[in-house]
């Protein structure tokens, strides 16, 4: 039980759960920003947790109703992330138009760093 | 090379997506960038399980902590300085020989975050989600832990309620042992249930 269990599925395990251990929380950095943007938002009050949890576990039951459990492509801060929108669309404290503008501020933003 | 190109731009379009809603929110005055920062951080490096394996050594020394912390899980972990957000009603489910007690949050991921920190992959999966509940001795199997036949399980489901915490049985061997060392035997696996505590070595 020491060290690291190294993230292995037997690839003919049916749906084999992953078991990686000692991993890192995040599997990518934008994944820790739409964590850390949610529980912000918590603590400072403009948005109540239980709300956005209803709209995760919507989003969940509904890649849950189009997939079967073994199927590959399952993003759980896709589903973090989406229900994170949806919520504060939904609450009006963001409007769609912003979220373009910035969304096409940011992309030209990395295009130009890409270029460098 | 196809397969690879579309999963870099699948990611590349979640992180713009994700810097988009930041800097809206930030723009606005809602958060900081500095907020956000730190509760990563803390996440990342303050809590996690950890925090449990000192609720479960002092369990394990102390017999009254241990009625405590089965009686009012949240308070006797407060004791210790681990309440907190997502932490508010806990349930201790104790290991037994008879027993053994396996977590799972069947909807989404509800996970005691300040004693264990937040869920390893495996935990959020559909695949652990649904066939825990189902079949649990034999995921438990693929875990590495085969249970006897005459053991039984129960498999609790977590809510935005309830969160349970796995009070894992106490290796044998380890009664000379001090809290502390007791502690490092505790892995987060055995306090899902996924596992068990380390035997001394």
């Amino acid at each position: 039980m020491s060290g690291v269990d190294p993230d292995v599925v037997s690839p003919d395990a049916p749906a084999a759960p992953p078991r990686a251990n000692g991993e890192l929380v995040f599997d990518e950095p934008w994944e820790s920003r739409a964590f850390g943007v949610a529980v912000a938002l918590h603590d400072a009050g403009v948005v109540d947790f239980e709300a956005f949890r209803a709209r995760l576990i919507g989003e969940i039951g509904e890649w849950e109703g189009a997939h079967a459990p073994e199927d590959e492509g399952y993003r759980y801060y896709e589903r973090w992330l989406t229900a994170l929108e949806r919520t504060l669309l939904a609450e009006r404290i963001v409007e769609p138009a912003s979220l373009v503008v910035a969304r096409e501020t940011i992309a030209r933003d990395w295009e130009h760093d890409h270029r460098h | 090379m196809s397969h690879d190109h579309h999963h870099a731009h699948d990611h590349d379009e979640l992180a713009l997506r994700a810097a988009a809603l930041e800097a809206v929110l930030v723009e606005k005055g809602l958060l900081t960038t500095d907020q956000i920062d730190a509760i990563v951080e803390r996440y990342e490096r303050d809590l996690g399980p950890q925090n449990g394996a000192r609720v479960v050594a002092r369990a394990w020394v102390d017999d009254d902590y241990r009625q405590r912390l089965l009686t009012d899980g949240a308070a006797a972990i407060d004791e210790l300085g681990y309440g907190g957000f997502e932490g508010d009603t806990m349930v201790v489910v104790e290991n037994t020989p008879d027993v053994h007690n396996v977590v799972v949050c069947t909807l989404c991921s509800c996970y005691p975050w300040p004693v264990l920190g937040l869920p390893p992959t495996w935990y959020k999966s559909p695949a652990y989600r649904a066939r825990v509940v189902a079949e649990p001795r034999s995921v438990l199997r693929e875990f590495g832990l085969e249970l006897p036949a005459g053991k039984a399980i129960r498999v609790w489901d977590s809510t935005s309620e309830v969160r349970y915490l796995v009070l894992p049985e106490r290796p044998e061997g380890t009664e000379e042992m001090e809290e502390d060392e007791l502690a490092t035997l505790v892995t987060r696996d055995s306090m899902i249930g996924t596992g068990l505590a380390s035997a001394a070595t």
